[in-house]
């Protein structure tokens, strides 16, 4: 262990660890929300209670079907974002002619539904969900102790923000996606079926939350409020990195993940707090966002 | 999101019947004694306290031999909100009838609930709360803290870590009335054995459940031992962070319970120092009583917090019973509360015992080791004596506590 | 009589009734917790039923207005009428601090900042010592009005409380129907045609942000007195949401909506309370119906039925 700054090495690589770790939750939301914002025209509040939804579901598939985490990072997600395409189609289609204010708030609702169905069931406190056991232990780096688990999490959720990314931006199923985006009617008059695009969009993003959620369980313990706590940290990175890029989200989750992990090794009452003043800076001298196209 | 906004009447069936039961308070039988048992039954103390706590309340009911009145018992969820602990207190004492509140965990709204039962000169006895103002600059003449709180853990567990080496501490700690008081007594007994403190983090609560960043900051501190200010499933999380991320510093939970001990297993928590009031395995009495209590709460044994609403109920009853029903009706909060401290008590959970001047509870305290997976013969079979300090060596002393209504 | 049409008045005078009479019946307690929110609700109204302007973090000021107003009347022992007119004060700064950073932004992005903001509030208030934490600010005293009135009796205090409401409410209705609400309607319903005419259509939104953000301060400090406590639950964002329900179910737009919004969502979370945790739940299933089928809420839909404007 040496001393960078007058702070132990290891604390600082262990916080900056750490930062990682919540910036790759934050990417992997934000990056769900953009792509969702993006498509459909909704902010959709209910995100953070679908990443619980992830968490929970990977529990009840390990508690009562024995089934093991590496499944259900693949499970998690399809079982979730079918739950999404139910909640497209029953609620948010019918909202698309209204006032964007309309969405948020249904989807509002709906997470609020979500998450007091949980914590009727399951308590506030939550429920352990043990590291995956090829995961377990720690690796001492020399200048840091990485316990595996949090190693894996950054990782995992690099890899899959650049995979969506390379979908989104390098493959013919993103360029249409793409299109429909900026012009949904001449998309549709090449052929293609607009609203089950937007419907599968829509679960795409669910999922992503739903694969974060799993990512999170073994760190949070699976509880009801996992994703509130969450939501509103993405919305200002989401204000901060600008609605409408993709590779903007996934950059400014994980730049502001590590900002807030040096905040806790400097000022660690800040830390709460910090992202909050990113975004009234950004929003004071780059009103569209850092990443952002235009306007508002 | 999470609208987790009150649940303020529990399960009180007045609340729904009556659209015109607002005064129906006055109304309630003038021969039932009402028991509301308040406490966090969803959160992170829902097993320390939670509907184990109800069952012995019901149980010390079931067991006090009628003296001519009956005995009714409500329950609520105060979800370690001190605005909704209020408020149902409150509405309990005005408007429903309720003659005694017991339990309450959290000393935030512990606190809280205390405020409400002085403003009315109501009787509470704490159970679950740990901070030792209830008796200091909190104190009130209808408030009773029954079997364990900061200064007692502090003295027990403190004092015994410091003696086996433990001089240079850090803290975590649950940025709350009970956490901050608790390392303040901690702190006390700390310096005053020669001891330094390193430094200390705290976090926000409820809705902590990753400690790893402060876990992090008290290795880098240099501390040899890492102060718990924290209870249920806080210190449970943190211990499970701590060795998964190989913190080589000696753990001092000042606050545990033995159903923490459950949650963590004894894998985990072998080793680990801890200070209780009650222990089932104690003695024939502790054994007898745990033997009636299983019966009501097979999957979570009592810890001291659930022996306390079970041995304060007794007691309480035991005055009311000695008052005689009109007096308790006629009178205040502070009539029952006086007669609690005049006499005696006997249970099987804590044996004899006494309410000192203060409201103070004096029980023993045992200093106990978690044991061994090898050691332990079975389930629930946690712990070894280690030591004990007598019932009036263990508190606060009377004069140190700046309680307002002693007469000096 | 106050500029209310008929039916207007007929409401009011319901209304009235109710609130003289109702003590008679239910727990004082009961009902100023629900006139509070009835005023924190018609302060929101304002802002998005009349401007259109969706906040998302309302609770800031409800909440801070409360601590403010706790910590006066418990700390510098102040009257309860200037310690609740301080909470009014700190809530309009804020609304004004908030209100230059938001206006100039529409629905969703004004609505997402909003929240961001009030979570930095709710931050604030965890760590600053004036707050109390998590303990919050307890046994504030009820005090005596003018230094002559003792407020301990919960009869007394409730026809405080009533009085404020009444007056703030009446004041509300006053500003509604004025040449200022008249320009308000113009930016509600055509923007950019205000702007050609010439008002500063963002000077007005902040105005009116302002009066919201005071009036909930308002709200919030009457509240802190009559239970004596101040708490994080009051800033955090389960508060902005419910207040959104409240004004929703009663009817976005309509003057008495907010009052019955707020009235039935109280007793329904007294009365529900024995369910347990279900009133959540309950609270986003009258969400959800109400945004799918029900977006004028309650008085919205009768005043759109019997075609006259409540």
């Amino acid at each position: 262990m040496f001393m960078i700054f007058g702070y132990p090495s290891a604390l600082l690589f262990g916080q900056l660890l750490l930062g990682l770790i919540n910036g790759a939750f934050y990417a992997l939301l934000s990056l769900g929300l953009a792509i969702i914002f993006g498509m459909l025209n909704i902010v959709n509040f209910s995100h953070g209670a679908l990443f619980m939804l992830g968490a929970f579901v990977a529990w009840g598939l390990l508690e009562f079907l024995g089934i093991s985490y590496w499944w259900s990072l693949l499970l998690a997600p399809i079982i979730v974002g079918a739950f999404g395409v139910l909640l497209e189609k029953v609620f948010i289609a019918r909202l698309y002619k209204l006032d964007h204010l309309y969405g948020l708030l249904l989807t509002f609702g709906l997470a609020l539904v979500i998450e007091g169905l949980a914590r009727n069931q399951f308590g506030s406190s939550g429920m352990p969900f043990a590291i995956p056991k090829q995961l377990q232990g720690a690796t001492d780096l020399g200048f840091m102790f990485m316990p595996n688990y949090r190693g894996w999490v950054v990782a995992a959720s690099a890899g899959m923000c650049l995979l969506v990314w390379l979908v989104i931006e390098k493959t013919s199923l993103g360029a249409t996606l793409r299109a429909a985006t900026e012009n949904p009617a001449i998309v549709q008059s090449f052929g293609i079926n607009v609203p089950r695009m937007i419907t599968l969009t829509y679960a795409a993003g669910v999922a992503l939350a739903a694969f974060a959620g799993v990512l999170a369980a073994p760190i949070y313990s699976v509880n009801p409020n996992m994703g509130a706590s969450f939501i509103i940290t993405v919305f200002a990175v989401v204000v901060i990195g600008g609605m409408g890029s993709i590779a903007g989200s996934i950059v400014t989750g994980f730049g502001l993940g590590i900002v807030e992990g040096l905040t806790k090794v400097f000022y660690p009452q800040g830390s709460s707090v910090v992202i909050f003043v990113v975004m009234v800076i950004v929003l004071l001298t780059r009103p569209a966002g850092l990443f952002g196209k235009g306007g508002h | 999101m999470s609208l987790t906004r009150r649940s303020l009447l529990g399960t009180t069936a007045a609340a729904a019947t009556a659209i015109g039961a607002a005064r129906s308070g006055r109304a309630q039988a003038a021969n039932t004694i009402k028991i509301g048992v308040l406490n966090d039954q969803s959160g992170p103390y829902r097993d320390t306290g939670g509907v184990t706590s109800v069952a012995c309340t019901k149980l010390a009911v079931a067991e006090f031999a009628s003296k001519g009145f009956n005995v009714e018992v409500v329950a609520a969820d105060h979800q370690n909100k001190p605005d909704v602990g209020a408020e149902i207190a409150r509405q309990w004492y005005d408007r429903d009838g309720v003659d005694m509140i017991i339990d309450v965990p959290t000393s935030s709204v512990a606190l809280a609930v205390a405020g409400v039962a002085k403003e009315k000169n109501k009787l509470h006895i704490n159970v679950g709360a740990a901070t030792s103002d209830l008796t200091g600059k909190s104190c009130a003449p209808s408030l009773i803290h029954w079997c364990y709180d900061t200064y007692m853990l502090a003295k027990s567990t403190g004092g015994a870590t410091v003696k086996a080496g433990g001089d240079s501490w850090f803290f975590v700690t649950a940025d709350y009335a009970f956490g901050q008081q608790l390392q303040k007594d901690t702190t006390a007994f700390v310096t005053a054995a020669g001891g330094k403190v390193m430094g200390s983090v705290a976090y926000p609560f409820p809705g902590t459940t990753d400690f790893s960043s402060f876990l992090l900051q008290a290795q880098a501190s240099g501390a040899k031992v890492l102060g718990l200010c924290n209870a249920g499933g806080d210190t449970v999380n943190s211990i499970k962070q701590a060795h998964e991320f190989g913190i080589k510093m000696k753990l001092a939970a000042m606050l545990m319970f033995i159903t923490d001990v459950n949650a963590l297993g004894l894998d985990v928590a072998q080793g680990l120092s801890l200070t209780e009031s009650f222990y089932w395995d104690l003695n024939d009495r502790t054994r007898a009583f745990t033997e009636r209590a299983k019966k009501v709460t097979p999957n979570n044994w009592p810890n001291m917090v659930h022996a306390g609403c079970y041995s304060g109920t007794l007691h309480f009853l035991k005055a009311v019973a000695d008052l005689g029903i009109d007096a308790v009706k006629k009178g205040t909060g502070t009539t029952i509360a006086e007669r609690m401290k005049a006499m005696p008590t006997d249970d099987d959970a804590f044996g004899k015992g006494s309410i000192r001047a203060d409201g103070r509870g004096l029980f023993k305290s045992y200093l106990f080791q978690v044991k061994t997976p090898a050691e332990s013969k079975g389930k629930w079979d946690y712990y070894k004596v280690m030591g004990e300090t007598s019932a009036t060596e263990a508190w606060r002393p009377l004069a140190d506590g700046g309680c307002y209504y002693l007469k000096s | 009589m106050f500029g209310f049409s008929r039916p207007q008045g007929i409401s009011f005078v319901i209304m009235l009734a109710a609130v003289i009479i109702s003590p008679a019946f239910f727990y004082p307690i009961l009902l100023m917790k629900v006139l509070c929110f009835a005023l924190f609700a018609c302060a929101y109204n304002l802002l998005i039923g009349y401007v259109g302007l969706g906040s998302f973090g309302h609770a800031a000021f409800f909440g801070m207005g409360g601590y403010v107003a706790a910590y006066a009347a418990k700390k510098w022992g102040l009257d309860p009428a200037l310690a609740i007119i301080a909470g009014g004060l700190v809530g309009a700064a804020l609304g004004a601090v908030f209100g230059w950073l938001a206006i100039g932004r529409q629905g969703i992005y004004f609505a997402m900042i909003t929240l961001a903001l009030s979570q930095m509030v709710f931050f604030f208030c965890t760590q600053a010592s004036f707050t109390g934490g998590e303990d919050g600010i307890q046994q504030v005293p009820r005090g005596k009005l003018f230094g002559m009135i003792s407020l301990q009796d919960d009869m007394a205090m409730y026809t405080v409380v009533a009085v404020i409401f009444l007056v703030t409410f009446l004041l509300i209705h006053r500003i509604v129907h004025s040449p200022f609400g008249q320009v308000l309607k113009a930016i509600r319903e055509n923007e950019p045609r205000a702007t050609s005419l010439g008002y500063r259509t963002d000077d007005y939104k902040m105005l009116v942000f302002i009066l919201s953000a005071g009036i909930a301060g308002i709200a919030g400090g009457t509240k802190s007195i009559v239970f004596g406590i101040a708490t994080l639950t009051d800033v955090a964002n389960a508060q902005s949401g419910e207040v959104i329900l409240m004004t929703l179910v009663g009817g976005m737009g309509t003057i008495f909506g907010p009052v019955l919004g707020a009235l039935i969502l109280n007793f329904i979370e007294s009365y529900l309370a024995q369910l347990g945790a279900w009133f959540a739940v309950t609270q986003g299933v009258i969400f959800v119906l109400c945004i799918m089928f029900f977006r004028r809420g309650i008085l919205g839909e009768l005043a759109a039925r019997l075609k006259v404007a409540l």
